[in-house]
């Protein structure tokens, strides 16, 4: 996992190492800034020439330069490094869900995909920083100074001895004891925060229902229960500052102590060293406080990371054949003994042995109650999905063997859950074909009964659709999505319930205008209405997966019970039209 | 979430909005917060102090090197300042972990607070609130505002109080020891104020670029993952590509200038101070050498106990002052380290504050809904008891009586206009009467005010002009959850909770039975689906109900409205994604259920509405047209039109 992380820094790599170095660089220098300045004190302390005071000074002042410009560079480096790791997080993400499958698709959901491009990227991003920031510098440091120390100090490092296993015991404790209480903590936020967007959604819902003090109770109760853990997460975290305050202190009293005795009985040390020592300490106990600051957040990131790599492992559940084939030769579809299942441990089958021949040009409508699985039936056909057993034909040719783009280019879907994309219409429509000339795109939205309300608009095609098409209404964006479908200039055209906002008159004129004008074309019509279907050559209705009959409508009113039915409720007494 | 950062603000952090913080951290906790200060200026005045003890000590030893002293002598005098050094420190030590807990209960206390008088107060907010305000901007309070309140109490505030502390400590001591070396201290650290000061400006300006661009970023992602299916079917992937790979080019850059001047903040102070450090220990080192006068209140004390002490700068002193250069630009470097996070959360107190502020949703009825019991001569007495029969409570100010008025479902609008904004009227004279158990349908385009008659009829809005009537009571006299507890309503846009699905149901009436709950169901035709669930009614829901058809959300939302029993109905499109067949086949549940209620009903189908007792068809805020269903197509009016397919519902 960690090394697919890794093998996203790509071109930063150079900054990430060159971010290492500049660290490495400032850590050695602010470690043997303490022993210059210990040979400064001494030299004032001794009464040295100036001369040796200042050039002792300079090199300080060398040194300090050196490290500013190589904090300030790696400031830059490792922002370059961060900020470029995320991006490619995000690249690669992005690219990854444009390879998924409707199967792979469905998996997710769009809003966990999109805190997946974001807030996780965003952990990472800034863990990821940390560490080469930290990461390096901090048991380097450790490292330098305890050496550092027994250098200069000799027997007045034992100091570190006693306080270092202490600290590490202690970090070490406390990281065991934190973390799984702050997971737990930040697993119930997430729910308190759900329930609250739950709350902010359905509000209507409360109010409606007079539920405002059931609801602060629920809430209440969650939030008190965060409080409760989340201080005992935070009061075991609390415990750092203390015990390193702990170990500073007793450092402090040791080397003043012992320090004094040295320099007094046997003259070992001078004062240069005690007060370099008292720098070293808190150089020492400071690295490994980062250390295990480190530790805990690369942990804690660790869950992000762990969802990211789900999504970039996910495999593609459809991919190109060896040797696809390029043309789709015409609209004829043949399903032989097709089953469906949306997985491989769903009990039921969506689809159930279906056997269809569809000649190319006909128009196809299917009809059937919410369940039986219309828009999985016809979701095969662009291979959307795979088919689990059986065999299907676009052009007499099994659909696996195509190229997909070719496949796709050649079977227009208008999708039951429609989307345009914040853009113009003339934006939108350009989706079905990039290179579509003004008069091809007002044809496809004559066609579509669409081209009358777009002359309407202030603007005409250059009109601004919202994110989401919320500024037009649902029978104009279903009709903007026929002419985008169109533009295609498709072998086969499916309309999912695309019509459904339509009115009777409307939808009868767009029927009409693809018989007349693309005639070659093969039509499939999903719709609630008989009266969307009921001109078609032949009339598919579905049953729980299975079909239930085919005929045109004069022979389904015939033989069909669940058709008459639909037919009577429409039409008859108890019905009327949408 | 997008872009809901710092509003473009420039970072400006607003003085009073920390005041009301405190001042609130201060009525929360009047005993905790006052000793974790104590404990903060205790710790941070004792950490300050063995600068003073190193400069004894080094003395010391200088004396003792000097003048040959045996390490009796010296110990003699070493061991009584260990001895006060030890016994500060214990109660440093002390005093460091009791304000550290402290700090964890005050920090998650106060959360807890902010959140849930938030939450209360969000209850109370009027739906024109939420319409007004995005969900995500509503919700980022909760989550970055809220959290970047944490960052603030439980680090920047207590370290702003620490290193301001230490800060102010070390200045007073190097004044005592000191006048030239603490000048050229003070200009040191002037000039890293300054440079932090531009570096902090400079990253807090590309912060709220970074935020912005994060915003756009998001907004794509999101409409793209949304659309993914019709990406897919367009064979649009390369293009959505493209364009995503030249926004995250965007927001990397933006992102990376954020940071890097972010990131040079620390080594910049660190290494100015360290410079100031080498210049301090020359020119102090220089001064020594040359035999400086040091006027100081040390030297006045020196040469008051010992008329021989000649006042000059000595070695001591300047290791010393070295330490305390370093404690100084140290804490000074903390200080702005935490500049960013202070600004970031006075914004999100702001955010926070303006949801506590807002105004509430006005109730100002005082007509109550009781159970009651009636007397076979009609009179009705109040009761605790369910007795299934209710009564609306209503006192008279002006003789001191009660009246009882049994509650009946009788519904009346009376030349009613209303506006969303005052200047643009949505309803125009409208007029409405629903006798008990009648079911009126209203009908009409999409934004022709249908929905707004309900809402105006629970008091979702106030109306602007005109009257309406609850069994003959202004709604305006009635506590406003009385009113909505006496109406059952199904949304078109259906919300259910996390939750088992018998949950959900219970929520129309908190008390009510399992079996209540099932009988319910059943009477929406919901049981059927929800047996067959895995889990049946203890089948858990999550994201609003996610692993549910539309149409099985709306049947849960219909039998959660009829557990509640309410004597009126409102449905807005509550069958709209239910299909005719399966509508055909529970409508006998649903007629059984608005039996004997007033029912208003709005639908796109018009099935769903033919055999109501009155259609009103509704065009631009009025009402154009009413009758029965065969009254409107004897009519052949707008509704014949609709009826007949000639025109279109948008």
């Amino acid at each position: 996992m960690l090394k697919r992380l890794l093998a996203c820094i790509r071109e930063y790599k150079a900054a990430t190492i060159l971010t290492l170095v500049f660290i490495l660089g400032e850590a050695v220098i602010e470690t043997l800034i303490p022993t210059k300045t210990a040979d400064l004190i001494t030299f004032v302390n001794d009464g040295s020439p100036m001369e040796m005071v200042i050039r002792t000074g300079l090199i300080l002042t060398a040194m300090a330069i050196v490290s500013l410009a190589c904090g300030t560079l790696a400031a830059f480096t490792c922002s370059k490094a961060a900020t470029g790791l995320s991006k490619n997080l995000r690249h690669d993400l992005f690219a990854q869900v444009q390879k998924y499958s409707f199967q792979n698709i469905d998996k997710f959901s769009s809003s966990s995909l999109v805190t997946r491009m974001t807030t996780d990227v965003n952990n990472v991003q800034f863990a990821f920083m940390m560490i080469i920031r930290m990461g390096l510098r901090s048991p380097l440091m450790f490292i330098l100074s305890v050496i550092a120390a027994y250098r200069m100090g000799g027997s007045l490092a034992t100091a570190f001895v006693v306080v270092i296993p202490l600290l590490v015991v202690g970090l070490a404790l406390i990281g065991k004891f934190a973390l799984p209480a702050f997971r737990s903590v930040f697993k119930k936020y997430d729910r308190l925060n759900e329930s609250v967007e739950e709350n902010v959604r359905g509000m209507r819902v409360v109010k409606g229902f007079s539920r405002e003090e059931h609801e602060k109770e629920k809430f209440g109760r969650a939030s008190e229960d965060i409080r409760k853990d989340f201080t005992k997460a935070e009061r075991i975290v609390a415990l750092n500052q203390p015990l390193m305050t702990l170990c500073m202190y007793f450092d402090m009293v040791f080397i003043l102590t012992v320090g004094t005795h040295m320099a007094v009985v046997d003259r070992s040390v001078d004062i240069g060293q005690i007060s370099a020592m008292i720098t070293y300490g808190v150089q020492i106990l400071m690295s490994l406080m980062f250390l295990s600051m480190i530790y805990v957040m690369v942990t804690m990131s660790a869950e992000s990371l762990k969802r990211i790599d789900e999504v970039l492992t996910e495999q593609p559940t459809l991919v190109n054949p060896g040797q696809p084939v390029m043309e789709v030769t015409d609209g004829s579809i043949d399903f032989e003994n097709v089953s469906f299942k949306y997985s491989a441990q769903a009990k039921r089958s969506a689809l159930e042995n279906i056997s269809l021949h569809i000649p190319t040009g006909t128009t196809v409508g299917i009809l059937g109650g919410t369940g039986s699985s219309k828009s999985t039936l016809v979701q095969l056909i662009p291979r959307l999905y795979d088919v689990t057993e059986g065999t299907l034909k676009v052009g007499g040719t099994d659909v696996r063997q195509y190229d997909l783009e070719t496949l796709r280019d050649s079977v227009a879907m208008v999708l039951q859950k429609n989307e345009l994309f914040s853009g113009t219409i003339a934006e939108n429509l350009r989706w079905g074909n990039e290179n579509a000339s003004d008069e091809e795109i007002t044809h496809a939205c004559r066609l579509a009964q669409a081209e009358e309300f777009i002359e309407r608009f202030p603007d005409k095609y250059e009109t601004y659709i919202e994110q989401g098409g919320t500024n037009v209404s649902g029978g104009q964006k279903q009709r903007l999505c026929i002419a985008r479908a169109l533009l295609k200039k498709p072998k086969i055209l499916i309309l999912d319930d695309s019509t459904s906002a339509v009115d009777t008159k409307t939808d009868q004129l767009i029927r009409q205008g693809f018989r007349e004008f693309i005639p070659e074309t093969t039509k499939i019509i999903i719709a609630q209405r008989v009266a969307s279907v009921q001109d078609a050559d032949m009339i598919i209705v579905m049953d729980n997966g299975t079909i239930a009959d085919v005929g045109t409508h004069e022979e389904l009113l015939s033989r069909s019970p669940i058709y008459r039915e639909v037919f009577e409720q429409q039409t008859s007494g108890n019905g009327g039209e949408d | 979430m997008p872009g809901r950062m710092p509003k473009g603000k420039g970072g400006s952090a607003n003085p009073k909005v920390l005041g009301r913080l405190i001042k609130m951290l201060m009525e929360f906790f009047p005993f905790m917060v006052p000793l974790t200060v104590v404990c903060i200026l205790f710790s941070s005045i004792v950490s300050a102090i063995p600068d003073m003890y190193i400069q004894q000590v080094i003395k010391l030893i200088t004396d003792a090197l000097e003048g040959g002293w045996s390490w009796e002598d010296t110990s003699a005098q070493l061991i009584p300042k260990m001895v006060t050094l030890v016994v500060l420190y214990l109660l440093a030590l002390a005093a460091v972990t009791l304000y550290t807990q402290l700090m964890a209960f005050i920090t998650q206390g106060f959360l807890d607070k902010m959140r849930q008088s938030m939450f209360r107060k969000m209850q109370n907010l009027p739906l024109r609130y939420f319409d007004t305000h995005k969900h995500g901007d509503i919700m980022s309070t909760y989550t970055n505002d809220t959290d970047a309140l944490r960052q603030l109490i439980s680090q920047a505030l207590p370290t702003l109080l620490r290193a301001g502390t230490v800060v102010i400590v070390v200045f007073g001591i190097m004044i005592y020891y000191s006048l030239w070396l603490t000048l050229f201290t003070v200009v040191g650290v002037v000039a890293i104020m300054f440079a932090s000061g531009k570096m902090g400006g400079g990253s807090a300006k590309y912060f709220i670029r970074q935020q912005q661009s994060v915003g756009k970023a998001e907004g794509y992602i999101q409409e793209m993952m949304n659309g993914q299916k019709v990406i897919k079917v367009f064979n649009h992937e390369k293009k959505a590509q493209a364009e995503f790979d030249k926004i995250n080019e965007e927001l990397c850059s933006d992102a990376y200038r954020a940071n890097a001047y972010a990131n040079t903040l620390g080594p910049v102070v660190m290494n100015i101070g360290n410079i100031l450090y080498v210049l301090l220990a020359v020119i102090g080192g220089a001064l020594v050498l040359i035999g400086m006068k040091n006027p100081s209140i040390y030297s006045l004390v020196m040469a008051a106990k010992d008329p021989a002490f000649k006042g000059l700068l000595d070695v001591s002193i300047v290791v010393a002052f070295l330490n305390m250069t370093k404690q100084f630009t140290g804490n000074v470097n903390q200080v702005a380290q935490q500049i960013n996070a202070v600004v970031m959360a006075l914004a999100g107190a702001e955010r926070i504050f303006a949801i506590m502020d807002a105004e509430p949703e006005p109730d100002n009825g005082y007509v109550k809904l009781v159970n009651a019991e009636i007397a076979a001569d009609g009179t009705i007495t109040e009761t605790e008891r369910h007795t299934g029969h209710w009564a609306w409570k209503h006192p008279h100010q002006a003789d001191g009586t009660v009246t009882y008025t049994k509650l009946e479902g009788d519904v009346m609008l009376d030349h009613v206009d209303f506006g969303y904004v005052p200047e643009k009227t949505v309803l125009h004279d409208v007029c409405v009467y629903a006798k008990p158990g009648q079911k009126i349908a209203f009908v009409g385009s999409t934004g022709a005010g249908k929905t707004t008659i309900t809402n105006l009829i629970n008091r979702f809005y106030d109306i602007a002009d005109g009257k309406i009537r609850y069994d003959g009571i202004n709604i305006n006299k009635i506590v406003k959850s009385d009113l909505r507890r006496s109406l059952g309503i199904v949304l078109q846009e259906t919300n259910l909770f996390t939750g088992t699905v018998m949950d959900n149901i219970r929520y129309g009436k908190l008390d009510a039975t399992d079996e209540e709950c099932i009988a319910a169901a059943k009477l929406a035709g919901a049981d059927d689906f929800i047996t067959r669930l895995p889990g049946g009614y203890d089948t858990e829901l999550t994201g609003n109900g996610a692993n549910l058809s539309q149409g099985q959300r709306q049947l849960i939302a219909i039998a959660r409205a009829a557990v509640a029993d309410p004597p009126v109905m409102i449905m807005d499109e509550a069958t709209s994604s239910i299909d005719t067949r399966t509508e055909a086949i529970v409508a006998a549940g649903m007629d059984k259920l608005m039996e004997g209620r007033t029912v208003f009903v709005i639908a796109h189908r018009l099935s769903t509405v033919r055999n109501s007792d009155v259609i009103m068809v509704l065009d631009h805020g009025s009402i154009i047209e009413r009758g029965s269903h065969d009254q409107l197509i004897a009519k052949k009016g707008q509704y014949y039109k609709l009826y007949t397919g000639a025109f279109e519902l948008e």
